[in-house]
């Protein structure tokens, strides 16, 4: 019994990493039906922030998160102008390319400069408290309830303010918005703020629980999040977060159960399963033919 | 109307392409291509190194193609190319290591390469179905949780080495090889193309609604797609591990496929001579920058990003060159032209 | 014995009823015409007969062979072709492969045979292609042969799109909205070339308009849809001055 609630709270932990960063996926595309796969490199980008922030300006945590999303959030929104948005009205696959071709070079320039692994040092102290066979870490509390409250904020914005109301109106119908006043542009540069800062945020807390960070972190995780967009829905923010802690439980539980080189087997193949059962997805809706 | 320089240089480019678009031209290509790799193979006048830089020249031109069939004929985003080659290297280096006789490696070496195609084939049937009711991003997705199972079964098989790899194999991946199997894919996807079947499949691209209702049996054009692109990927798969004599789980990963995703749309969508220019630039311009070291790798996806953002096509994108156009289709196209020219002069 | 004979036919869409109880029947070398308000389930009806929606209940009947639960192609195969009303061509592809491709299902030859170009193939494409040639230029489209369809005019757009659907050889046409954007004039030399169509080459057709002029100029009956259920029938003069079908929609718009 102990031994589940263990196993839980460990797929907690890393399905709000996952959510964290499917979040990101799932805005962009809502609002320019385009897959940003630079977006796992975005994450471990926030990772290394983190790294440099720690090291050079000795900031204590509070700080280095905040400052760590804010860079990622602003090379998010760089990209956009500079690679993304040229292509706006060109074939959907060319920005699918280009975003391929921003993540490399994101990774290997981060390996140019950083050949070796990093190790992010420890910011916080971290208490474990042991109540009979279960073990648990402040820092594993303290990752799943910033994630808790982040995705909160974020469903606050998209839900309840107007800027979040324009997001959604625009991820409707893109051709209406601008004759109602909002600046497109200005809305997309703030989706890519916010779902890349979450990504940052997302490597920040990563970085915090497996310290050993390389340029080539990001890929994995970030198709792995990617999945986890699709799996809730890709477009719905709420199938988002509910597709990292899918994913997250899923890993933890076969990793639990079997020998930990089958949980990648486990856990696309179920994915594959859910995508045929389910080819929308858990929250996504069938786009109706139109003829 | 345009004056003489102007009309004389265009019809010397059309002479050109006339030229390539003859069954004489393509025969010389062919004799002379097959004619340089049994030079180079038997008198060894070229260096190593650059003979394996043509190996792979060769191997990427059959992953491109293949990978075209899909992407750029069909439309859909397959993500999963390099987890067919992974089928096709394994079952290849199996055949050559554990069950082929030591003293007839040569001789049943074409056999191990159409075994781990024909597996790539049966793997990408199977990849088939799901395409039937999703499209899109949710194919591309299964394509690429394809892509990862492949490659984390292998890591979980003690027989061919798990995680380690598996070598043994001898280089039995020659220049002539290399260049029969590349004909022969660029040939068989060209004849496809240029097919009912290949129209089929530009359809499904277009409109798939339309398609089936203008009584395109879309499964079946899906089927073949498939079972072709992923022949020739494990083709080529078979190939690459007899050239490289070793291999691992981790080369037929997702950056193998983004690999040949670059390929395909630096040379362009739905154009087998972009193909083969994509693949030939990207192979050998990594081989150029190689003194860079790893900035080369910073440079490349800048490349590829500019590229996208003033060529968003590619190279080649949606254009052919004559010479990878049937004859017979060439043939029609010159008529159409010459009547639209006669009923544009009888207007005017 | 009626050429496609509809019974009860009903669809719903999430609950939604776009077309209920629906009855039907067309004889050969008919020209039928269906009308209605917007979202009445006119299109729907076309989208269930040709089995793009396999419709909830009811039963579609095509020289007495069961259509509900055929795939589209299928459907194509067994003779029955159509149109769209936003025009669906297949744009990047010549207007000659626009027609080629609506052979898919008379090519005699096997995908071994196209993979290697050997046995059928030669003679099968050149059949093919001389067939499409023909259609095309009875449409007087063949100069355009090698043009991008999406290059064409809209209205020769509009033609393209009938030939396509003529050459997969349907003994009966669907035509969606074929006057969508025409002007008046246009309309009356439309209403030649369908009569021309049915003529030439011997099809029945079932209509969709909301062009009033050209329903009641050229279709030997009329079905008016509203709500998905058929409000009145018969021929165009009795829909005319039909009292439901003022109510419903001459009453709004009869203007031609």
């Amino acid at each position: 019994m102990a031994y589940i609630f263990q196993q839980s709270l460990n797929a907690l932990q890393l399905g709000s990493i996952y959510a964290l960063i499917a979040l990101g996926y799932t805005m962009v595309y809502g609002i320019l039906t385009m897959i940003n796969f630079a977006h796992g490199d975005l994450f471990m980008v926030g990772a290394f922030f983190c790294f440099l922030i720690a090291v050079y300006l000795h900031l204590s945590f509070v700080p280095t998160l905040l400052l760590s999303m804010l860079g990622v959030a602003f090379l998010g929104v760089v990209i956009e102008r500079f690679a993304y948005k040229p292509l706006r009205n060109a074939p959907r696959v060319s920005a699918i390319i280009t975003a391929l071709g921003v993540g490399l070079f994101l990774e290997n320039f981060t390996l140019a400069l950083s050949p070796y692994p990093k190790h992010i040092p420890q910011l916080l102290g971290n208490t474990t408290w042991t109540l009979g066979s279960l073990s648990l870490s402040s820092l594993q509390i303290l990752i799943i309830a910033l994630s808790l409250v982040l995705m909160l904020i974020l469903d606050f914005i998209v839900q309840r303010t107007k800027a979040g109301m324009a997001m959604r109106a625009i991820s409707w119908d893109k051709t209406i918005v601008p004759l109602m006043g909002v600046s497109v542009d200005k809305i997309i540069s703030l989706t890519f703020a916010i779902g890349t800062g979450l990504g940052g945020a997302a490597g920040v807390m990563y970085g915090l629980a497996y310290p050993i960070i390389d340029p080539y972190m990001g890929i994995m995780v970030g198709w792995k999040a990617f999945i986890c967009a699709v799996v809730g829905g890709i477009g719905n923010i709420r199938g988002a977060m509910i597709g990292g802690f899918i994913l997250g439980a899923v890993e933890i539980m076969v990793a639990a159960f079997l020998p930990s080189t089958y949980r990648d087997v486990v856990a696309f193949t179920l994915l594959l399963i859910l995508l045929i059962v389910r080819p929308y997805g858990i929250l996504g809706k069938p786009q109706p033919q139109k003829v | 109307m345009s004056n003489s320089s102007d009309t004389s240089y265009s019809a010397l480019i059309e002479r050109w392409h006339m030229l390539t678009g003859t069954r004489l031209f393509r025969a010389v290509v062919m004799i002379a291509g097959i004619a340089f790799c049994i030079a180079v193979d038997t008198f060894d006048f070229v260096d190593l190194y650059l003979q394996l830089i043509l190996i792979y020249v060769g191997i990427n031109i059959i992953l491109t193609v293949s990978l075209n069939l899909i992407n750029g004929y069909m439309g859909e985003f397959s993500v999963g190319h390099a987890g067919f080659m992974a089928v096709g290297a394994y079952i290849a280096s199996i055949l050559t290591v554990h069950v082929f006789p030591p003293n007839a490696q040569n001789l049943l070496f074409p056999l191990a390469i159409l075994a781990g195609g024909m597996a790539a084939a049966l793997v990408g049937f199977l990849v088939a179905i799901p395409s039937f009711k999703t499209r899109g991003d949710y194919l591309a997705i299964v394509t690429l949780a394809f892509g990862m199972i492949v490659k984390s079964i292998l890591e979980n098989i003690d027989a061919v080495g798990g995680p380690r790899g598996l070598l043994g194999m001898e280089k039995l991946t020659t220049l002539p090889w290399v260049f029969f199997w590349t004909a022969l894919s660029v040939w068989v996807i060209r004849n496809l193309v240029y097919s009912n079947f290949g129209r089929g499949v530009l359809s499904i691209r277009e409109d798939e609604i339309a398609s089936d209702l203008m009584s395109v049996n879309t499964r079946q054009v899906k089927i073949i797609a498939f079972v072709v692109s992923s022949f020739f990927a494990g083709i080529a798969g078979g190939l690459f591990a007899h050239a490289l004599q070793f291999i691992n789980p981790r080369m037929f990963d997702i950056l193998k496929s983004t690999d040949i995703l670059i390929m395909v749309y630096l040379g362009g969508i739905a154009s087998i001579g972009g193909s083969i220019l994509g693949a030939v630039i990207y192979t050998i311009l990594l081989e150029i920058l190689r003194p860079l070291g790893i900035w080369r790798m910073v440079l490349m996806p800048l490349m590829l990003v500019l590229l996208m953002i003033y060529r968003p096509r590619g190279i080649m994108g949606m254009k052919e060159i004559r010479m990878f156009v049937p004859l017979r289709d060439f043939v029609t196209e010159k008529l159409w032209r010459q009547k639209k020219k006669e009923a544009g002069d009888a207007s005017a | 014995m009626p050429l496609l004979e509809i019974q009860k036919l009903t669809h719903r869409f999430a609950g939604l009823c776009a077309v209920s109880d629906f009855n039907f029947a067309i004889e050969p070398h008919e020209l039928v015409g269906i009308i209605g308000p917007n979202g009445a389930g006119k299109t729907t009806v076309f989208n269930l007969i040709t089995g793009v929606y396999r419709a909830s209940e009811g039963s579609i009947k095509f020289e007495d062979q069961e259509l509900v639960g055929l795939t589209p192609h299928k459907i194509t195969r067994s003779g029955i072709a159509r149109t769209f009303q936003n025009i669906r061509l297949f744009k990047e592809l010549s207007v000659l492969d626009n027609v080629r491709i609506a052979h898919y299902g008379q090519i005699a030859y096997t995908p071994a045979e196209a993979l290697l170009h050997i046995g059928r193939f030669r003679a099968e494409e050149k059949r093919i292609t001389s067939q499409a040639l023909d259609l095309l230029s009875i449409f007087k489209l063949d100069e355009m042969a090698g043009e991008k369809a999406k290059n064409l005019p809209y209205g020769l757009q509009r033609r393209l799109e009938i030939a396509r659907a003529l050459a997969t050889k349907p003994k009966l046409l669907l035509l969606d909205e074929p006057a969508a954007g025409m002007n008046p004039n246009e309309i009356i030399q439309l209403m030649e070339f369908i009569g021309w169509i049915r003529q030439t080459f011997s099809v029945t057709i079932i209509l969709i308009e909301h062009q009033m002029r050209l329903v009641m100029g050229i279709c030997e009956r009329i079905v008016v849809l509203d709500f998905g259920a058929t409000i009145a029938a018969g021929l165009p003069a009795e829909i005319q001055n039909h009292p439901r079908v003022l109510e419903a929609y001459l009453g709004v718009e009869v203007t031609p």
